[in-house]
């Protein structure tokens, strides 16, 4: 990968001791944001139980979004998350209406294929419109501050707490509100949430809305520290796998845990390894997961 | 002219295998593999190295097909119990390390330049004109064999169970079929065959870089069988030409457009690809030549 989409951690001239801690912390940070659209492609794997493969387009779509709002009317960095989440939901949705939906009766890997089509198509729409370059957000540059040995970014503690905002949000909405808790329903048993009342095709749409909408977001906070271009979504596609894979395909706390875990293994293992490599530290975990507990940490199906 | 059209052809060809590829496991026993990119890449790596290291070409696709097996066997090994998701996400991620691989280790690979000089055979005696001509013969008759030999295993019991399996794997298991052995051998063997298709082509374009191997690949490929045919030999390999055909089209219709930069040139071809799929998904899933189910013998 291009190294000039990572940021310098410069640890490299601490000691072993404190280059270990400084990664740990990277990698909390770094697996936050990660479980953001983790969750995301876990909640649509949830209700409607195919992997999309779209998620990648939707991650771009939203971090361009956030970009357009950041760079011409001067969002800060809240606002450019709205507005990922918001484009990133209605690009999803028009998807899966126009594209997927009716495909459903053919079974889930017809429309995971139809989803890696959709991808191309809307990833290349954004190559279309914004071309091949990448680009920053426009926000103030603040230095980094010490504590003990480690380095803190404002910046990166911001993306940190909004990550952590939106985890929030999102659970309260799943635990408290009508609508989310007809998507527990749903998710759980679809049958049973039917005879209840429910509307199946309704969830599915608050579903595939949150989920897009959460992958934008999710591009957001990922391009926050970077730079963004339109396969910013490909190129953390199978860190998002990973940690949905690891926490269990369909678990939501579960995706959480597993992008925690995804975000401290890339970090942990770049002591060691070259940076170059760091996707394919999520295939690793994803086939060591699927031979030792293919459930995932927190799952429940995987046969 | 001449010469594109036989550029065209050959293309169609190696496309044509990976088409076979797919079908076999995919319209055969009902899994993807969307990885295809990566078998292709180790393929065409693997007779690079071992036929510039001074062996022979036949040689060099024999190693080919190995590496093409070993890699299939690796891929599937942990995946096969689990929903057919797994499998997916598991061989897109396949294709991903192929690729870091080929970029990063450059002691074996030559990286991003790539490897070139690759033994193009009989090109000093036949001249480029020559070559070409002898080399889409060389390629049409592997491909009428695998597609031979695809076409008796799918009539054969061996191609019914794998049916079976594809439509209901309790029921097959139930009916005395060694379920995971059938698919560990289906995608074994057309990991081998996407391994050879990438021999082929780094024999014909003498020259292999991590580029020639994008995930975008696969999803031609995936364009090619679900037109032609799912579950059909025939339909699949009519796709993998087809989809060549489709590609060159769309350089032209996108070229009709004026004022587009490159960039949004390319980015115009993908979406035609993307929309192509998503249309044949939603029109003609069946495809151009549908899948034959030959009724069951009677018993008498």
């Amino acid at each position: 990968m291009d190294p000039g989409l990572r940021r310098d951690d410069g640890h490299r001239h601490f000691p072993m001791t404190a280059a270990f801690a400084q990664a740990v912390l990277n990698g909390i940070m770094n697996g936050a944001l990660l479980a953001v659209p983790a969750v995301g492609f876990t909640m649509i794997f949830a209700v409607l139980r195919y992997p999309n493969f779209a998620i990648a387009a939707y991650i771009s779509t939203g971090a361009l979004a956030g970009w357009v709002v950041n760079t011409t009317i001067g969002g800060g960095a809240l606002a450019a998350l709205a507005a990922a989440v918001l484009a990133a939901g209605i690009v999803g949705v028009i998807v899966e209406e126009a594209a997927l939906s009716r495909l459903r009766p053919s079974g889930a890997l017809t429309v995971a294929i139809a989803s890696i089509a959709a991808n191309l198509v809307v990833e290349n729409i954004l190559r279309f419109a914004f071309g091949n370059d990448l680009r920053g957000y426009d926000l103030p540059l603040r230095p980094d501050f010490r504590f003990a040995d480690l380095r803190f970014g404002p910046q990166a503690i911001e993306t940190f707490l909004l990550a952590v905002a939106v985890m929030a949000a999102l659970f309260v909405f799943l635990r408290f509100a009508r609508l989310g808790r007809a998507m527990r329903a749903v998710a759980d048993n679809p049958d049973l949430a039917r005879l209840k009342g429910i509307s199946p095709r309704r969830i599915a749409m608050v579903a595939v809305f949150l989920g897009a909408g959460l992958a934008g977001g999710g591009g957001v906070l990922l391009g926050l520290d970077t730079a963004i271009d339109p396969l910013t979504g490909y190129r953390v596609l199978l860190s998002v796998f990973a940690a949905a894979v690891l926490g269990g395909l369909g678990s939501i706390p579960g995706a959480v845990v597993g992008a925690l875990a995804i975000g401290l293994a890339e970090e942990i293992a770049m002591l060691g390894i070259p940076a170059t490599y760091r996707s394919a530290i999520g295939f690793a975990a994803i086939l060591l997961i699927l031979t030792f507990r293919p459930r995932g940490l927190l799952g429940e199906r995987a046969a | 002219m001449l010469s594109y059209l036989l550029f065209t052809l050959t293309l169609g060809g190696i496309y044509g295998l990976l088409a076979l590829s797919l079908n076999l496991i995919w319209g055969g026993a009902g899994m993807v593999n969307l990885g295809l990119a990566g078998f292709f890449a180790v393929g065409a790596y693997a007779t690079a190295l071992v036929t510039g290291a001074g062996a022979p070409l036949v040689v060099g696709w024999g190693a080919a097909v190995v590496v093409g097996l070993a890699a299939g066997v690796i891929v599937t090994f942990c995946t096969l119990r689990l929903r057919d998701d797994y499998l997916a996400i598991v061989t897109l991620g396949f294709a991903e390390v192929v690729r870091l691989v080929a970029l990063n280790e450059r002691w074996l690979t030559k990286g991003a330049d790539g490897i070139s000089g690759i033994q193009a055979p009989l090109k000093a005696e036949l001249g480029i004109a020559g070559f070409n001509l002898f080399y889409l013969g060389v390629v049409t008759v592997i491909v009428a064999i695998v597609w031979y030999g695809l076409r008796r295993l799918d009539q054969a019991p061996y191609g019914r169970a794998l049916r079976a399996i594809r439509e209901d794997q309790e029921l097959a298991r139930f009916a005395g079929k060694r379920v995971l052995r059938f698919k560990f051998e289906a995608f074994a063997l057309s990991a081998a065959i996407a391994a050879l298709a990438g021999a082929l082509y780094a024999h014909y374009a003498s020259y292999v870089s991590p580029d020639h191997f994008q995930p975008l690949i696969t999803i031609y490929i995936f364009l090619g069988v679900t037109a032609g045919g799912v579950g059909r030999p025939l339909g699949a390999l009519i796709g993998g030409y087809a989809v060549v055909a489709f590609l060159e089209a769309t350089r032209f219709l996108a070229a009709a457009v004026p004022g587009l930069s490159p960039v949004q040139h390319a980015a115009l071809r993908e979406i035609l690809v993307g929309l192509a799929l998503i249309l044949v998904l939603h029109l003609r899933p069946q495809g151009l030549l549908p899948e034959r189910i030959p009724p069951a013998p009677r018993v008498s």
